[in-house]
């Protein structure tokens, strides 16, 4: 059985703590040992949220070790960057939401917004780039963007796609099931 | 079965799987969920109290009065609630009466990271450590067992990382026990001198009986592997310590106090050189050191923040898997919502630099900058205790450039006997209670000035303007925050009343869902950018909405963040800024 270490990182109020929950409960449905992590409360108003999820045959620390990080899966480009000390170097994966959000200091001009994102994270990673949210308009529902990252970042993983389509049907809202499937079987496709 | 479950939900199962009947809590990151997930189990009679004190002795007297209880809090809040709990251990219980005490290292939402376990031994009562979701379940209803058994209440302690990480547990059946006979029994229950002395002595026995437990209890166990290093650990560390010593032998400690001093004997004899792998505070260390063994802990490991496995690596192995630079990223601090009700008053207080008492809550981020409008923060009820002080310091005309702002949530909590304070002793603050109608900080509680209770049944609403009245306040001001207008007239006349004044700004959370549902109908607000002064005024910008952005110096409102409410509109001195509809 493989182990796997991913981060799901982005902004508060994006559904980092959806995705994880969708990505652990597939792991354990496909007979995974898993744990995963993440912070509540304060860091939610607007700040940067992260989730560890890790599965494996046996798993301890909740926590990913920097340097032992699989794969990050980012709903946000800086938020990418902020974790990516976290990969294997030389053969992480980084799949990457084409999206800025601007923060409050950048706007008051006391801090500025990372340039060239994605040649720095190519120096160091595998990096798959998603225009999520216009191919998720495109089927319809703006909502579905982060279905279609994991479907992306499914394909990385050991998890067999039923597995995937029966935790999703599960946990989305009844009549988005069809066009949540249909997301991350078009996630799944994009390489 | 098996279910995906974080340390609080696998506490909540397991406080029900025990036969739970009783629960209360006061809110508190990281322990509210725990709360939250009992409430759905019916058979539990669950609640939201004012406080942790409250809750505890409430507990404590369902205890007494027959009930399986259980307390939950986060660690600050057994500071409110030490005073029942130091003689709870004196009283012991009826039925099990279980303490959870929910600490935060690497303080994520606290303003402090205490050691609670410190907390156990102080008292000289058990503690339970678990290491994860499972052990959290587990642990739940082995505290209840040994809580009846050695007639005691017990502790269980968790932390950030136990109580929001999710792991897989192996769940059961709730097993009804019934609630038992109370009798009374005034020499056990009642703590005057004559009978505390005697009730001190079957403490101090039980301890001693405890620690027996303690040395063969299957939660403190030795993990035989190589014998070159021997780690003990308890809790979250364990994890850590583990996933960096996978060959090691380890002495797992479930239930670090009373320490179980033959055990880990056993466990030196077994290995060469050993560490203590701990968060925070020596608790462990400084147990086997008063038992003479010489050990390595504190000396390499951290005693402040959170631990995790590659400061463990680096303090003990010397190592770093870390191989890729951390790069610049951009600084992302968490902000009060576009439209919440607490901006319009600190953008008033900013204005006229008043010196702000400050509370914990959502409000405490007006801190920050653009608002910076707060100056101090320590713990709940501060702000209404303090500015009397402050006054007093500093005198009469103080007062009328002082004010505290507290949450409504926190002036139930613990502002109260604070404001009786202020008027008992003739003071003339001001006191600002933000009634936003909920507990926004923590998720969204009800609290008793809501009329709700935690399953939303509908209850007696504790009505502010009478309470500030009864106390003997005579200058109360009621307003809504959005109007800046009404906001400023309130303040000017109780800065400067020759008494105390209260000032209730009365608006719900913008996240409250039928405040949402309101807002949705309103039109977003736009910036005129010819009308705009932009970096000559940025008076908007101050106002510390997010949705409010500057581009190319001029203000711009986001109009997938701007709730339209039009706080915004009365900042600004040209007229820039207006609802889309009208341009
Ligand atoms: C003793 C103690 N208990 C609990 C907490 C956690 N906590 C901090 S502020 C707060 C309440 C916030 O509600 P309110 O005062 O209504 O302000 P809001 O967040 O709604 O603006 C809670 C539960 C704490 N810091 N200290």
């Amino acid at each position: 059985m493989k182990s796997y270490n991913v981060i799901i990182a982005g902004v508060g109020g994006q559904g980092i703590i959806l995705a994880s929950e969708l990505l652990a409960l597939a792991a354990m449905e496909a007979g995974y040992d898993v744990k995963k992590s993440e912070v509540h409360g304060m860091s939610q108003r607007g700040g940067d949220v992260v989730s560890h999820v890790r599965f494996s045959e046996k798993v301890y620390s909740p926590l990913i070790e920097q340097g032992t990080c699989d794969l990050i899966l980012a709903f946000e480009k800086a938020e990418a960057l902020r974790y990516l000390h976290y990969l294997k170097p030389g053969e992480g994966v980084v799949v990457m939401n084409d999206l800025e959000i601007i923060p409050l200091p950048v706007t008051a001009g006391e801090d500025t917004y990372p340039e060239n994102v994605e040649e720095t994270i190519r120096n160091y990673a595998n990096l798959v780039v998603v225009d999520a949210i216009k191919r998720a308009k495109e089927l319809g529902n703006p909502r579905v963007a982060n279905t279609i990252m994991l479907g992306v970042a499914s394909r990385f993983f050991d998890i067999p796609e039923d597995v995937w389509i029966r935790v999703i049907s599960n946990r989305v809202p009844r009549k988005t099931i069809e066009v949540n499937r249909k997301a991350f079987q078009l996630g799944r496709s994009i390489s | 079965m098996r279910l995906l479950l974080s340390g609080n939900e696998a506490i909540a199962r397991g406080a029900w799987e025990a036969s739970c009947h009783v629960a209360s809590a006061y809110p508190g990151t990281p322990s509210t969920e725990i709360l939250e997930n009992i409430a759905f189990y019916k058979e539990i009679k669950a609640e939201w109290a004012p406080n942790e004190k409250v809750a505890f002795e409430a507990m404590l007297g369902a205890s007494i009065g027959g009930a399986r209880a259980l307390v939950a809090m986060k660690h600050v809040g057994l500071n409110v609630a030490a005073d029942p709990l130091m003689t709870s251990a004196y009283t012991g219980v009826n039925g099990g009466f279980v303490i959870i005490s929910a600490d935060d290292p690497g303080m994520h939402s606290s303003q402090n990271e205490q050691d609670n376990r410190i907390f156990a031994r102080f008292a000289k009562i058990p503690l339970l450590e678990p290491s994860d979701s499972q052990e959290a379940h587990d642990f739940v209803k082995l505290a209840f067992e040994i809580s009846e058994k050695y007639d005691t209440p017990v502790i269980v302690r968790t932390t950030t990382r136990i109580s929001h990480a999710k792991g897989i547990v192996e769940v059961d059946d709730r097993k009804e026990v019934p609630i038992r006979e109370y009798r009374k029994n005034p020499e056990k229950y009642t703590m005057i001198p004559a009978y505390a002395r005697r009730r001190h002595e079957i403490l101090e026995n039980r301890l001693e009986t405890l620690k027996n437990l303690s040395n063969s209890i299957e939660i403190n166990r030795i993990e035989e592997g190589d014998n070159e290093i021997g780690i003990v650990a308890s809790g979250i560390a364990y994890q850590y310590a583990r996933e960096v010593f996978p060959e090691a032998t380890f002495l797992k400690l479930g239930m670090p106090f009373p320490f179980p001093d033959d055990l880990f004997r056993k466990f030196s004899s077994m290995v060469k050189k050993i560490y203590v792998v701990e968060e925070l505070e020596p608790f462990i260390e400084e147990q086997i050191r008063i038992l003479g063994f010489e050990v390595t802990g504190k000396e390499k490991i951290p005693n402040t923040g959170e631990l995790n496995p590659q400061i463990v690596r680096k303090a003990l192995k010397n190592e770093d898997l870390q191989g890729i630079p951390v790069q610049k990223s951009v600084k992302r601090p968490p902000a009060m919502c576009p439209g919440c009700p607490h901006l319009g008053i600190f953008f008033e207080l900013k204005k006229k630099r008043i010196n702000v008492m400050g509370d914990i809550g959502c409000y405490t981020l007006a801190v920050l900058p653009p608002i910076e409008s707060i100056d101090t923060t320590v713990d709940m009820g501060f702000s209404v205790s303090s500015v009397h002080g402050f006054n007093m310091a500093r005198g009469e005309s103080s007062a009328k450039k002082s004010v505290a702002v507290i949450g409504d949530s926190t002036f139930v909590h613990s502002g109260i006997t604070g404001l009786i304070d202020i008027v008992y002793n003739r003071g003339f603050s001001t006191v600002i209670i933000l009634d936003n109608h909920t507990t926004a900080m923590t998720g969204h509680q009800p609290h008793p000035a809501t009329g709700r209770t935690i399953r939303g049944e509908p209850t007696k609403k504790l009505d502010f303007v009478e309470l500030a009245r009864a106390i003997g306040v005579e200058d109360i001001h009621v307003v809504d925050p959005h109007d800046l207008k009404a906001t400023r007239k309130a303040l000017k006349e109780a800065l400067n009343y020759p008494g105390p004044s209260v000032i209730i700004t009365d608006r719900p959370c913008v996240l409250l869902p039928d405040e949402w549902k309101k807002l949705q109908k309103n039109p977003k607000k736009v910036v005129d950018q010819e009308l705009c002064q932009g970096d000559k005024c940025g008076n908007c910008f101050r106002l510390g909405c997010p949705a409010i952005v500057w581009k190319n110096g001029k203000a711009f409102i986001d109009p997938l963040l701007c709730v339209g409410c039009d706080l915004c509109i009365q900042t600004c001195p040209f007229d820039a800024i207006h609802p889309e509809d009208e341009t």
